[in-house]
């Protein structure tokens, strides 16, 4: 995944490097004013430990091995901004003393791997691992998920790189002056391998690097907090978008209007009485023929429940969009208070049986 | 079998390191350049020969890579030996679909299966593999002639932020140590092994010696920390700066910007 010079136009990396940079410079503002004195030993050694865990080749179920990142476990424990710079110095030192990876794409590979990886590893934990206690399997889970996604995200960010190239970069003849291939060879040609082979070195080191790190109580992981100075707790932030993506939601409801006809399959009693919705239906349902009278079943259970706001559009509301919208705010309300309160329940439940703390 | 290999794959960085320092000692044209001259023209190199859209330019550049490599003594060097393998393993990976891949006229076909070689994917493998060739043995030729402190020395003399050049140092000095640790760990648990290893113990193994490297360099880091606050660090990093330019490095500068030049003079062709 590392690119080296000459597969990149220089627009191309000078546009890496400007999309890199404000990252870089708030890290290190971010790191400064928390750290202090220990920023500069701590980001030294731990870009040292990244450059030397890439080295560790991994045993993958089907018999293959691979080699591992270590963006994901950085993001974990030291937070976002710190592994991003840890992993940019790793990568410096890389292109530096070994080639691996180009200096003109030094800020491409930084993008793709440092700092997309690290605030994709850093989301998908916080999002999964929420506010779980530290043995809980889920918090396992979310960082096997992380390394994995954080990786693949980094690789397809390098396909997208490589396959812009034919399309932006080529001379009269149309021969393409940097990588060759466009985005439908480089996206499954990148994307294979790493969901395949790479992806799964992450999971397993990320995995297996944070259950190590809780069976043996490390104090890393409970200092970590000083370190990351993103979200003011675990799980705070991915709740408050979610709570705007929920009421975004919920005020595009109305589009629902747009479409015309009724669901196939949810037709009413009325609907296989009135002659129009007859033809509907049949056109639908690919000429199938209806029967002649409303199935008895069908007349009986539609009677057994009435909705109090039939088709979401309460009686008392003759706006259709307000009615939508009302309807939508009233089962998310509705859907919350019920899980609410299987969750008191839970908890009430499970707070009788001693748990095993790490 | 995969506990050598583990320890093969840290030892050969490890070596491979040790080498690239050691090899700047040696007496060649390029070890004798100022750092900041050196610095300054692999990056000018580089960006000549990733922006040239012109062949013969571009070889131009391959040859004037290979031939500073060769006067300044490093063509006994491990690195790049590996680095120019590294080159032809990627080239053969990413160009070499190239020559059959891209559209155009066609230039030839391969005997036996018959193949065709498209001329302009002729052109862009021979332009892949040119730039990646030429752009990674100048920077490895002026880096391995240079002292990693005069390299960081003149990355300050160039603007990049102190606090950066103290951790890109003091990285490479811990590199060694943690590449060493690494080590120490994977060998003390082959010694303790008597039959071969499962998948998921070698997974095990594998992920519980990255879990260790990790606590110690976690302990490392405070420990660095506390030893630099006691020496008198308060988080202003202070670099000397003692460089002098003499003749040949304004020499060698005039002519790194004349090539570049001609490099650039060959866009578009």
């Amino acid at each position: 995944m590392h690119i080296p010079d000459g597969y990149l136009s220089p627009i191309t990396c000078v546009a890496t490097y400007a999309a890199v940079m404000p990252f870089w410079v708030v890290a290190l503002r971010r790191l400064k004013r928390v750290l202090h004195t220990r920023m500069v030993p701590l980001l030294a050694v731990f870009s040292a430990f990244s450059f030397v865990v890439m080295m560790f080749n991994l045993p993958l179920p089907g018999g293959t091995s691979g080699h591992a990142v270590g963006v994901a476990i950085a993001s974990i424990v030291l937070g976002k901004w710190a592994a991003m710079v840890a992993i940019s110095i790793a990568l410096l030192i890389q292109a530096l003393f070994f080639g691996d990876g180009g200096i003109t794409t030094f800020a491409a590979n930084c993008l793709n791997m440092a700092v997309a990886g690290s605030f994709v590893a850093s989301w998908t934990f916080a999002s999964i691992a929420g506010k779980t206690r530290a043995g809980e399997a889920r918090r396992l889970f979310a960082a096997g998920l992380a390394g994995y996604l954080a990786l693949n995200v980094s690789a397809l960010l390098t396909a997208v790189e490589f396959g812009i190239q034919p399309i932006f970069f080529h001379d009269a003849a149309g021969t393409p002056l940097y990588a060759p291939y466009g985005l439908s060879v480089a996206v499954p040609a990148m994307m294979i391998g790493h969901l395949a082979v790479a992806g799964l070195a992450e999971l397993v080191l990320t995995a297996g690097l944070f259950a190590y790190l809780l069976r043996t109580q490390s104090d890393a992981l409970t200092c970590a907090a000083m370190v990351e100075v993103s979200a003011p707790a675990c799980g705070t932030k991915p709740i408050a978008r979610l709570w705007y993506g929920l009421g975004a939601v919920v005020a595009a409801t109305p589009l629902g209007l747009l479409a015309e006809g009724t669901a196939w399959g949810e037709w009413s009693v009325q609907d296989f009485i009135d002659d129009a919705s007859r033809l509907e239906i049949l056109r639908v349902s690919d000429g199938t023929a209806l029967p002649d009278a409303v199935p008895a079943g069908l007349r009986r259970l539609s009677e057994a429940w009435t909705a109090p706001w039939a088709d979401y559009a309460p009686s008392f509301l003759h706006n259709l969009s307000l009615g939508y919208v009302l309807s939508a705010i009233v089962g998310v309300g509705l859907t919350l208070t019920a899980w609410y309160l299987i969750a008191r329940l839970l908890r009430a439940v499970t707070a009788a049986r001693p748990i095993e703390r790490l | 079998m995969f506990v050598g290999r583990l320890l093969q794959g840290l030892a050969t960085a490890a070596q491979l390191a040790e080498e690239a320092e050691a090899l700047n000692a040696r007496q060649g044209l390029l070890q004798g350049l100022d750092a900041r001259v050196k610095l300054v023209s692999m990056l000018v190199l580089i960006v000549a020969g990733v922006q040239t859209h012109s062949s013969s330019a571009l070889a131009s550049l391959l040859v004037m890579a290979f031939v500073l490599a060769l006067v300044s003594r490093l063509y006994t060097m491990p690195v790049l030996r590996r680095l120019w393998v590294g080159i032809l393993l990627v080239a053969a990976v990413m160009a070499l679909p190239a020559l059959f891949l891209v559209p155009g006229g066609i230039a030839g076909r391969l005997p036996m299966i018959g193949w065709s070689i498209t001329e302009p994917g002729l052109r862009s493998a021979a332009f892949l593999f040119g730039r990646a060739a030429a752009s990674s043995t100048f920077s490895m030729s002026l880096l391995a002639t240079t002292p990693w402190p005069h390299v960081l020395k003149a990355m300050r003399c160039l603007g990049v932020p102190a606090v950066l050049v103290a951790v890109l140092g003091m990285a490479q000095r811990y590199i060694f140590l943690l590449l060493q640790t690494a080590m120490e760990l994977v060998e003390a648990r082959r010694s303790r092994i008597l039959g071969p290893l499962g998948a998921p113990g070698r997974r095990h193994m594998a992920t519980s010696a990255a879990g260790a490297l990790f606590e110690r360099s976690f302990f490392l880091a405070c420990e660095v920390h506390l030893a630099m606050v006691s020496r008198g660090y308060r988080g202003d990093v202070r670099l000397l700066d003692d460089f002098h330019m003499r003749r040949r490095d304004w020499l060698a500068a005039c002519f790194v910007v004349v090539v570049a030049l001609i490099a650039s003079i060959g866009v578009g062709r």
